[in-house]
């Protein structure tokens, strides 16, 4: 006698116990708090916010807490909640020129006004595993200088001025909207670079480390690397001016590519260019470099069939929560999908068989 | 970096989310997130097969879980529907209940395991043995919308394929199939064109099912959440599977009857019962298998239903 | 703007929008059947099912064209206010209201592309009344033998369906009721 096995819910309540159990871990240990991940897992932090697409880092701390340290899955949280929130209106575009830098530097020019500013960079810090971190943290303070003058110029600027780099002409088209209407190709440069700031970065960087090996290389420079803080503005048909609504911390890199030049136009740097929550700067670079893979036809250049180069490639593949909810989705029930399957193979087996044994009779 | 710079907030450090099942709205999305899938609605009914698309939202549970059924389920509830949801056929599998629990949660509906008595229905896979009727609406979840992805992956093409009607890829393939098997090597997402226009995908059911998509009296929506995709079967209408004159078409299924009820006429979940090779065949649609053991009916290796009851 | 078209929305949105939107939903997908809507009261000429209509699908993303009569300061003001909705001519509307004569001519509005067949204009047509009774006959999709319905003429929604998949897709308005025929509809006179 059979009883089929029933008990969903109740399994799916236990499970979801014994997760916050094993979140928690070992009560012996202290709990974590959300302001300790704000402020000591601050570039994880920074991943939540660049790839969930909101800027909070209290709630992208309080998902990297909930999901146990799984990025993704703390980005998951934070998409979903986002897409609830109401929304009021859109900011102006901020002006990453007058960035509050606490890092600037660029690969193009050995100095430039402005200056080059390291930042809290691990660029050249000895990857020694620091034993002393394990038995106490606490640092001495760093020394200070005065703060940057207040508006930094962009490296590109300086190229710009004398025609050697190509013009990107500001626009007053509203920028579509990835999260509100649906992904159509072909895909504008707007959309495009909205797609791989919130793209995976793993993901991206694969793609960008793709065009360095050859794969649609397009000889990057770092133009300029810049992190810091920037006003976000926004403009009340009340008051009839724009106001100052909060600060944003931003990543951005300019990369300044391989020229173009016809016999009628005189060659040109190109550009590639990244833009990110946070201090995410293997984002931004990798950004900047598929960003100028994938403008190909608009600047004239050959489609070399490489991955980095193909829109509708990277714009499909690059979304973490949409990669790993389908992934992940096959270990679902898929029990009548596969009967259907199973009762093919053993009739074509079974037809095969029948054939080779008349076959043998005959 | 100085802690001025950061919005400070009051909740946050307890773990607890900071909004409630209340602060959400009536069947979880925001109301012009809800317009944009009803418009979406309204045309996919009026272009049979046809993929709308539409700005699919992110939603609490994974992509490939059921989002874009989700989504079109939260688009046609209202307070006085009785909901019904299966995942493989059963009530009971674990992302089913999930659902479910989603939706008495957020909408508040009534829910139900009873076919008959259910209005709206969201199905993972499965199409109920019971016959549908003009009072419901099955919603299914779909993973993969467009029939001819696996021929060719780019939606830029096969997007233009569908506009000039050019179906001749998916024919090539099918008779390949025969041509290598003798048989047509899709068992399940069959295809099927709709109203003699557009090829389209019915989802991972088993082909088993196929039949009951044409002239069904119920309205059949489907939505592919991570793909962006709603379309649509209006009642009585005409959905005819890809086959051959020298190879039709033909809804197959385990050639059993279920161990449980006896049932000679519904599709058949394989269950291994022992490690020597036993296996027996129940029922996917527990709630037809019920209400046949219910009514009376036992198979080889069921228990009266009132036994079963009690145990 | 009139105090007036702050009033006659939905009292409880969510739930009333999801009782209209079913009835539009069993009409489209039922041509020929009509529906009982309620909870708006718009301003004349606009019939409760039409508001109803519109204040179940239209928002700042869908361009509404107002046709004849229903083109006035009234209609305007309430369907701003209840749904943000903006204003536009025949060929870039979304939706479109306005008596049978108003409506004319069909072919100014989008019947979608052939990659985008959905990217065509709804025309919600308000009607002295609704009745089956001496109608067209309607067969397709959504009917199961044959359904009828009153028609304003017939050989137009022959040509309309002639372009499928293009097309328009209509939604018959009357008093507190309403009806919809879809492109894929066959009509014949009674």
């Amino acid at each position: 006698m059979y009883v089929a096995v029933k008990g969903g819910e109740r399994a799916i309540d236990n499970a979801h116990a014994w997760l916050a159990e094993e979140r928690r871990g070992d009560t012996a240990v202290p709990e974590l708090s959300v302001a300790q991940i704000r402020e000591q897992m601050a570039l994880a932090v920074n991943r939540v916010m660049a790839e969930g697409s909101l800027y909070d880092p209290e709630l992208a701390a309080l998902a990297i807490k909930q999901a146990r340290g799984d990025l993704i899955e703390a980005i998951f949280l934070i998409r979903a909640y986002r897409t609830t929130l109401p929304r009021f209106g859109a900011s102006a575009p901020v002006e990453t020129a007058r960035m509050a830098c606490l890092r600037r530097i660029s690969a193009t020019f050995k100095d430039a006004p402005g200056g080059q500013v390291l930042g809290p960079t691990f660029d050249y810090t000895h990857r020694l595993l620091d034993f002393k971190l394990a038995a106490d943290g606490e640092v001495p303070a760093a020394p200070e200088t005065p703060a940057a003058p207040a508006e930094v110029p962009h490296i590109t600027g300086f190229l710009n001025r004398d025609g050697l780099i190509q013009e990107e002409p500001a626009g007053d088209d509203t920028p579509p909207d990835l999260t509100r209407e649906p992904l159509e190709l072909p895909a504008g440069r707007a959309l495009r670079l909205q797609s791989l700031t919130r793209g995976d970065e793993g993901f991206v960087l694969g793609m960008a480390y793709s065009t360095q090996r050859g794969y649609a290389r397009n000889h990057a420079f770092v133009g300029e690397l810049r992190i810091g803080t920037v006003a976000v503005e926004m403009e009340i048909p009340e008051l009839g001016f724009a106001i100052e609504i909060g600060e944003i911390e931003l990543t951005e890199c300019e990369t300044v590519n391989q020229f173009t030049g016809s016999k009628t136009e005189p060659p040109q740097f190109t550009r590639g260019y990244g833009l990110v929550f946070g201090q995410t700067e293997r984002k931004a670079i990798s950004m900047a470099l598929v960003d100028r893979a994938l403008r190909w036809k608009e600047l004239g250049e050959e489609d070399s069939g490489a991955p980095a180069q193909d829109e509708e490639f990277v714009l499909y593949h690059a979304d973490n929560i949409q990669a790993t909810g389908f992934l992940e989705h096959i270990k679902l029930p898929h029990y009548v999908d596969f009967q259907s399957e199973l009762e093919l193979v053993r009739r074509i087996r079974a037809e095969a068989e029948a054939a080779t044994s008349r076959e043998a009779a005959e | 970096m100085s802690a001025g710079r950061r919005q400070e907030r009051q909740a946050g450090d307890g773990g607890e989310p900071s909004m409630t099942e209340q602060a959400y709205n009536f069947a979880y999305l925001d109301e012009q997130t809800k317009r944009m899938i009803r418009r979406a609605l309204l045309k996919a009914l009026a272009i049979p097969g046809y993929q709308v698309p539409f700005a699919s939202r992110e939603m609490p549970m994974p992509y490939g879980w059921g989002t874009g059924g989700v989504q079109v389920s939260a688009a046609v509830l209202t307070p006085e529907d009785r909901m019904k949801v299966i995942d493989q056929g059963a009530d009971d599998t674990t992302n089913a209940v999930s659902i479910r629990k989603f939706f008495e949660r957020t909408a508040g509906v009534a829910t139900t395991e009873r076919t008959p008595e259910a209005t709206v229905i969201q199905t993972r896979h499965r199409i109920p043995e019971a016959p549908l009727t003009e009072n419901q609406i099955l919603v299914y979840q779909v993973p993969i919308p467009e029939p001819l992805r696996f021929l060719e992956p780019r939606e830029t093409e096969t997007r233009k394929m569908h506009a000039l009607e050019e179906y001749g890829l998916m024919h090539v393939k099918l008779y390949e199939d025969i041509a290598r098997h003798g048989h047509i090597a899709t068992a399940y997402a069959y295809p099927v064109k709709v109203e003699g226009r557009y090829v389209m995908d019915p989802s991972p059911i088993p082909k088993f099912d196929n039949p009951k998509i044409a002239g069904c009296p119920a309205i059949q929506l489907y939505g592919a959440g991570r793909e962006q995709r709603i379309y649509a079967v209006p009642p009585w209408t005409a959905a005819e599977s890809l086959d051959f004159e020298d190879h039709p078409f033909e809804a197959s299924k385990a050639d059993h009857p279920c161990a449980l009820c006896g049932a000679e006429d519904s599709y058949l979940d394989e269950v291994i019962i022992d490690d020597t090779g036993g296996r027996m065949f129940v029922c996917s649609d527990t709630d037809y298998c019920r209400a046949r053991r219910e009514a009376g009916h036992t198979g080889a290796m069921g228990a009266p239903y009132e036994t079963e009851a009690q145990a | 703007m009139e105090t007036a078209s702050l009033g006659g929305g939905f009292a409880d949105a969510p739930v009333d929008a999801a009782r209209a939107f079913r009835a539009c939903l069993n009409a489209m997908a039922r041509p020929g059947r009509i529906e009982t809507v309620a909870g708006a009261a718009p301003p004349a000429p606009l019939s409760v099912a039409a508001g109803v209509a519109l204040l179940t699908l239209c928002d700042p993303e869908t361009p509404v064209h107002l046709a004849g009569a229903h083109d006035c300061g009234a209609v305007r003001d309430w369907i701003t206010f209840h749904t943000g909705a903006p204003f536009s001519g025949p060929a870039g509307a979304v939706f479109a209201v306005g008596s049978w004569a108003a409506v004319q001519p069909l072919d100014a509005y989008p019947i979608g592309t052939a990659t985008y067949p959905d990217r065509s204009a709804t025309l919600i047509v308000e009607m002295p009344g609704l009745t089956a009774e001496g109608g067209a006959r309607l067969s397709g999709p959504g009917i199961r033998d044959s359904a009828r319905l009153a028609l304003p003429e017939t050989a137009v929604f022959r040509r309309n369906a002639a372009l499928f998949p293009l097309g328009l897709d209509f939604i018959f308005t009357a008093g507190d009721r309403l009806a919809a025929l879809p492109r894929t509809t066959r009509v014949e006179d009674a």
